[in-house]
């Protein structure tokens, strides 16, 4: 289907995708490296222009066009803070092309099925050999499309299998496309541009997973029936299966989670666009598609290691198995103003600060940056500590600070840094709560027992910023907010901060 | 270690299915290389730079405006309006996708 030209263009394109992906390595090779991707991509689309793809090539230009200018519009107004939402519904749309995509593979299955019917022969049947199929006559053959001949080209047992292909191209777009509304709807609250809105809260709906596997064995059960008959119904009601799924599925699990699913869905998007790049033949597509799919599926596995539940958990929703009852907690939580953060400030060395998603919610960052660049020119030793899943996005804490101007070679990893709080000063905690929290690793009972936290305690001083003294999303009780060497900085981040600032300078 | 061997496991399995045609195995080879060298390259990105990573595998994955790009010169009409909203959102992804990484990268700074 496609010239020596094309493929040639596509090795360029994929090698320069793999190129654009390793550069990510560090922050200066990963301004080169995106260029990389974008060169590959325009490699990619021109090639299939001129080439396979010259039908409709005005057409196609205009609505590339189109998709520009709205990319472009997204991409400039985008606040940082709402960079999981943004990620979110653009996975939404790789789901919902894929099932498009898909489709038009069945449609054309069945056209050119009709083309060769009426030569009197069947699409799939095999010659003497047994295995290459019988060609339509030339001249039939040279008026269908380039995909069209691909079909037509395809034994029984090929287009069986390209069958197959479609299906769990379109089934798991599907699933990508609902998953990722519903996961952009969580993400957005109340600023959702949705129709609907959506708490983030975990619901427990009807059914709840039992559901879901009726749903995934019906999907199952289509998939022989369509492999059957070839009827394109059977497809629609897989699709419609999908659909559920990823909605049902994604409504069931609560905001914390939100960088496992959202990894989760940047995978799929990935393997959807794998399974059509098998459906039509299409080399690059598959390499893209298995590139996209192990990274999300990567990052899915780095969140959930992070906060030590299995994969399967996340999923099924909600904080696994029955705990004993939580340790008693001894002490209590000690108020502290602006004044007395200062005065220890003052008297600190070295000084690690703990973002959480508080700080995003609060649009505290750049109070934070100003509070960091005051603090360093005062000759303190200023550093971050971000925890694998702060905020709502894998790295999403990097990205907020980068952009308050905070240097991206003093904010570090929790392996980075989590030796060094014994001889730190003083440690600020704005705006996290589970990723600090000692019960992981001294309460056996706790619903997070086990999971790896920043050792903030381990510090000279903790001072925590949090809005008032209730237990934040998860629930969970915090011992650290009652140790003797913590003060509660309570009131809404951005204000402490900009108080604290006029004390400092 | 495991892992590798199920891999190898999974793929001669694959093989050794009656009738596979030789056709679905080529590009099932590529399948195979490329998610490899996806999870070679992708355990050495940077933490820092994983919202980053995120952006720009949703700008790569849109490749699927190909697959639409090739049926949109077909005869049905079906066919040509289901391909052509692909190529529209799948340019959507592209060029917000790049542009939004572009932008994220440029603002991470050394002291």
């Amino acid at each position: 289907m496609e010239d020596a030209f094309t493929i040639a263009a596509y090795v360029v394109a994929g090698i320069l995708f793999i190129l654009s992906l390793g550069g990510l390595s560090g922050q200066e090779s990963a301004k080169r490296a995106v260029w990389y991707g974008i060169v590959g991509m325009a490699v990619a689309v021109l090639a299939t222009l001129f080439g396979p793809g010259s039908g409709l090539w005005l057409i196609s230009l205009v609505l590339i066009a189109g998709g520009a200018a709205v990319g472009y519009r997204l991409a400039t107004r985008v606040e940082m803070t709402q960079m999981p939402e943004l990620v979110a519904i653009m996975h939404s749309l790789v789901g919902l092309a894929a099932v498009f995509v898909g489709f038009n593979a069945d449609l054309m299955i069945n056209y050119v099925g009709g083309v060769y019917e009426a030569q009197g022969l069947v699409l799939g049947a095999v010659g003497a050999d047994g295995i290459t199929a019988i060609g339509l006559p030339r001249e039939v053959h040279d008026g269908l499309s380039a995909f069209g001949q691909l079909i037509a080209k395809k034994s029984s047992v090929e287009i069986g299998i390209l069958r197959v292909e479609l299906v769990l191209g379109i089934w798991i777009g599907a699933v990508t496309f609902t998953g990722s509304v519903i996961a952009y709807a969580k993400l957005a609250g109340t600023s959702s541009r949705l129709p609907f809105q959506v708490d983030t809260a975990a619901r427990k709906l009807p059914g709840g997973h039992l559901l879901n596997a009726a749903a995934a064995a019906l999907s199952l059960v289509l998939l022989f029936v369509y492999l059957g008959s070839g009827g394109s119904w059977a497809l629609v009601l897989l699709t419609l299966a999908g659909l559920f799924i990823g909605y049902h599925l994604i409504m069931g699990i609560g905001g914390a989670d939100m960088p496992v699913v959202v990894s989760m869905l940047n995978s799929y998007s990935g393997w959807a666009a794998a399974a059509i790049g098998f459906s039509l033949g299409n080399d690059l597509l598959i390499v893209v598609g298995a590139l996209v799919g192990s990274s999300g599926a990567i990052l899915s596995y780095i969140m959930c290691k992070a906060m030590n539940r299995s994969f399967v958990s996340v999923i099924l929703g909600g904080f696994g198995g029955d705990q004993g009852p939580a340790q008693a907690i001894e002490g209590e939580m000690i108020a502290i103003d602006a004044d007395g953060v200062a005065a220890a400030l003052e008297d600190a060395d070295s000084i690690i600060i703990v973002p959480g998603y508080g700080m995003a919610v609060a649009q505290a960052q750049n109070a934070v940056s100003e509070l960091t660049h005051a603090m360093r020119k005062a000759g303190k030793t200023v550093r971050f500590g971000i925890h694998p899943v702060a905020g709502r996005l894998p790295g999403h804490m990097n990205v907020l600070l980068a952009e308050a101007k905070v240097p991206y070679d003093i904010v570090l990893e929790m392996d980075e840094i989590n030796d060094d709080f014994p001889q730190t000063d003083v440690v600020i905690v704005i705006g996290s709560n589970d990723i600090v929290n000692p019960a992981a690793q001294e309460d056996p009972n706790s619903p997070i027992a086990g999971m790896p936290v920043l050792e903030v305690w381990k510090a000279k001083q903790v001072f925590v910023s949090k809005r008032g003294q209730g237990k934040g999303y998860s629930g969970i009780e915090n011992p650290l907010f009652f140790k003797d060497n913590t003060r509660m900085f309570y009131g809404d981040a951005r204000e402490s901060l900009d108080k604290l600032l006029r004390l400092i300078k | 270690m495991s892992l590798l061997g199920a891999g190898a496991a999974l793929v001669l399995g694959v093989g050794m299915i009656p009738g596979m045609p030789a056709s679905f195995m080529q590009h099932f080879i590529v399948f195979v290389l490329a998610v490899f060298i996806g999870f070679q390259v992708i355990w050495n990105v940077s933490h820092a730079l994983h919202t980053p990573l995120m952006a720009v595998t949703n700008a790569i994955s849109s490749i699927i405006i190909l697959g639409a790009l090739i049926q949109i010169g077909s005869t049905s009409v079906l066919i040509t309006l289901l391909a052509a909203a692909g190529i529209f959102m799948a340019a959507i992804n592209i060029f917000g996708g790049f542009l939004v990484t572009r932008r994220m990268l440029a603002m991470f700074q050394k002291s």
